[in-house]
C-alpha cells in the first residue's frame, strides 16, 4: 500500500504504552481536518479514536518511513519528509503538526517503544520483501511440503551433514557481517576456476551454519585458498589425505568465540566448525570440487568436513603464528595449512627439553611414512603441559621449532628402500649421510588445547607439500 | 500450508561447454606426437619407451613437462603443444 504523499503520518502500536497515551492526541490530530494517516503495527482496531486506521502488520509503511521508534509522527510534502517526531514530545509533535495545545493533561514527553519492524532478523527480512537487496544469485523457489533442507540436498549442496537452508533473508543477514561489496570478485575457485564473489562466499557461509560476524574470517580463508601458493586445486584432486586446515589467530578469535582450549581439534564449537566448514563447501560448490568427481582421495580425512581453530595465544612467551609469518601484532589473520590426518604423541614423562623434542620428533617422523623425509609439512599443535616443559627451560618459538627439526634427523642408512625389511623409502643414494624429516620451512608449530594432558597433535602435511605443492598461506582478517 | 520459500544458489551457476571430442587421426604419417610428462614418479620410463617406438615408425616426436604434478599444466605449455603438435600422449604413472 503506497504511502500518502502529503500530510500526517503517524506510526503506532498497541503494545506500546506511550502509543496508546497519544491515542487521544491522534484523535485530535484526525479531527483538526488536516490529512492524517495513522498505521498500526499490531492491531487495525487501534486506536478506536481513529477512524480508518491502517493495517501495517506487512510492516511495509514503517519500513518505508523507516520508523524505529512507535509513536513517530512524520510529515510528508510532496512524497518528502518534512518533519518528525519520535516518541512522545509535546513540543515536536506540535511543531511537527503545526498544531498548538496538543495532548492537554498528558505529560510534556514520555519515550516511546521499539518499532516491530526493528525487532532482531526483520531488517533483512523488510528489506528483501520491499526493497532493493543486492544479492544477483540464482534464485530457486520452492513449495511446502518440499523441505528446504531436502531441496539443498537434491541438489548436491550438502558435504553429507544438513545445511542451513540459504534463503535470501540469510544470505543478507550473512553480507552484513562484512563492509565487502558483494559483488566483489576474490578470484577464480578451483577445480573449475569460477568466479567467487563475496556474495557466493556468504550464500556458502549461510549453508555451513556461520554466524555474520565470522564472514570475515571465511572470507580471508577463501582468499588464502585461492593464492596459487597453496595449490588448492592439487590438494582438492589428490589421492592423498588433505584438505585445508584454517588456524585463526588475533583479536578475532576471541570476539567471535572461537576454541583453542579443550577439544581445540573436535566438535562442540561452533566458529570453529562452521567457519572450517564454509571454506569447504565453497571449494565443492562454487569451485566444482566434489568426492568421486574432482576430489580422488583414497581415504580422505573426518577433517575435509571442516578443520578450524584458533590458537591459544595466552602465553606472551610464546610467538602465534600468525606474527611469526609476519602479519602484526594485534591484527587478525587466517593461515591455511594443506593437511589433514592427526597423529597423537602422549608423551607423560619428558621434563627437560631435550627428551620432549626428541619425544615428538619421534612421532613427526611418521608423518607421510617413518622412511621418507623431504616430503611432508606438519603442524604440530602443542598443548599447554608439553608447552610448559619448553617454557619452563627458556625455550620460544623459533627454539622449539628449531630443536624439532634437530630431533628429527634420520641417518640415510635408516631410510632407503629395503631398510627393517620395508620396501618404502629411498633412493639407495640416500645412504651415508643425515637427513631433516621436513623440508627448510616445512614443520609449523602453533599452540592450543585443554590445561590437562601431556599430549600434543600432529597434522600431517599433503605428500606434495612446499614450492611443488601446497605451501601454508596466510591472510590477514579484513571487515 | 503450501508455504513458499525461495533459496538462492551457492554454485558459480555455469553450464558445461559440451564439446565433442577429436576423433583419432586416420594416421600419424607426417603428423608430430607430443609426449607430456605430467611429473608423476617413472613417467619418464613410460614416455622413454613411447618415444622409442614412434621413432621406429619414423613418428616426428616432442617431449613436454609440467613443472610439478600437482598443478594443472601452465598455459605456455598447453599452448605450446597445440600449436606444434597433431597428437599428445599424456603420461599417468605412479
Amino acid at each position: 500500500m503506497p504511502l500518502p504523499s502529503d500530510g500526517l503520518v503517524a506510526v503506532l502500536k498497541r503494545d506500546c504504552p506511550t502509543c496508546r497515551l497519544v491515542a487521544p492526541v491522534c484523535a485530535a490530530l484526525a479531527a483538526s481536518g488536516a490529512p492524517f494517516t495513522v498505521y498500526s503495527q499490531d492491531d487495525p482496531s487501534f486506536p478506536e479514536e481513529v477512524s480508518g486506521v491502517r493495517d501495517d502488520a506487512s510492516l511495509e509503511a514503517s519500513w518505508r518511513l523507516q520508523v524505529e521508534t512507535v509513536p513517530t509522527l512524520v510529515r510528508l510534502e510532496g512524497g518528502r519528509e518534512a518533519g518528525r517526531a519520535v516518541g512522545w514530545h509535546r513540543g515536536e509533535w506540535e511543531a511537527v503538526s503545526g498544531v498548538a495545545g496538543l495532548g492537554d493533561g498528558l505529560p510534556p514527553e514520555q519515550p516511546g517503544c521499539g518499532s516491530m519492524s526493528v525487532e532482531p532478523g526483520m531488517a533483512e527480512v523488510l528489506e528483501v520483501r520491499y526493497g532493493a537487496p543486492p544479492m544477483r544469485s540464482r534464485r530457486i523457489e520452492g513449495r511446502a511440503p518440499d523441505d528446504p533442507v531436502e531441496v539443498c540436498y537434491q541438489r548436491g549442496w550438502s558435504d553429507g551433514l544438513p545445511v542451513v537452508p540459504p534463503t535470501p533473508e540469510r544470505v543478507l543477514r550473512m553480507l552484513h557481517g562484512t563492509t565487502r561489496d558483494p559483488a566483489e570478485v576474490l578470484g577464480r575457485m578451483p577445480p573449475d576456476l569460477a568466479e567467487c564473489t563475496v556474495e557466493k562466499v556468504a550464500v556458502n557461509a549461510v549453508l555451513a551454519g556461520c554466524r555474520p560476524e565470522y564472514l570475515p574470517v571465511v572470507l580471508a580463508a577463501v582468499e588464502a585458498a585461492l593464492d596459487p601458493a597453496f595449490c588448492m586445486h592439487g590438494l582438492l584432486c589428490t589421492t592423498y589425505f588433505s584438505a585445508p586446515v584454517a588456524i585463526v589467530n588475533g583479536p578475532v578469535a576471541r570476539r567471535v568465540g572461537m576454541n583453542s582450549a579443550g577439544n581445540a581439534l573436535g566438535q562442540g564449537n561452533r566458529a570453529n566448525a562452521t567457519i572450517g566448514r564454509a571454506l569447504q563447501l565453497v571449494v565443492r560448490n562454487v569451485g566444482g570440487g566434489r568426492p568421486g568427481g574432482i576430489d580422488r582421495a583414497t581415504l580422505g580425512t573426518p577433517g575435509k568436513y571442516s578443520f578450524c581453530f584458533a590458537e591459544d595465544e595466552s602465553d606472551d612467551a610464546w610467538l602465534p603464528l600468525a606474527q611469526a609469518r609476519g602479519v602484526p601484532a594485534g591484527a587478525s589473520a587466517v593461515t591455511l595449512f594443506g593437511g589433514g590426518e592427526v597423529v597423537g604423541n602422549f608423551d607423560q614423562l619428558s621434563r627437560t627439553p631435550e627428551s620432549l623434542a626428541a619425544s615428538l620428533a619421534a612421532t613427526l617422523n611418521v608423518a607421510g611414512h617413518p622412511k621418507k623425509v623431504n616430503a611432508h609439512d606438519a603442524l604440530l599443535v602443542l598443548s599447554p603441559e608439553h608447552w610448559r616443559v619448553f617454557r619452563d627451560a627458556g625455550w620460544d618459538r623459533a627454539r622449539v621449532t628449531a630443536g624439532l627439526n634437530e630431533a628429527s634427523m634420520r641417518d640415510g642408512a635408516e631410510l632407503v628402500r629395503g631398510a627393517d625389511g620395508i620396501a618404502e623409502g629411498m633412493p639407495a643414494s640416500a645412504a651415508g649421510r643425515r637427513w631433516p624429516k621436513f623440508r627448510d620451512g616445512g614443520l609449523q608449530v602453533v599452540r592450543a588445547g585443554g590445561e590437562a594432558g601431556m599430549m600434543s597433535a600432529i597434522i600431517v602435511g599433503w605428500a606434495a607439500s612446499g614450492e611443488r605443492g601446497s605451501e601454508p598461506v596466510t591472510r590477514e582478517i579484513k571487515t | 500450508m503450501r508455504e513458499a520459500f525461495t533459496l538462492l544458489d551457492p554454485t558459480a551457476e555455469r553450464e558445461a561447454a559440451q564439446r565433442a571430442r577429436l576423433g583419432p587421426p586416420p594416421s600419424l604419417d607426417g603428423r608430430t606426437v607430443a609426449l607430456l610428462d605430467i611429473g608423476k614418479a617413472r613417467g619418464d620410463v613410460f614416455i622413454d619407451r613411447l618415444e622409442e617406438r614412434f621413432a621406429e615408425r619414423g613418428v616426428a616426436v616432442r617431449r613436454y613437462a609440467k613443472p610439478t604434478n600437482t598443478k594443472v599444466a601452465p598455459a605456455d605449455v598447453a599452448q605450446a603443444i597445440a600449436s606444434e603438435c597433431d597428437v599428445v600422449v599424456e603420461a599417468l604413472s605412479d
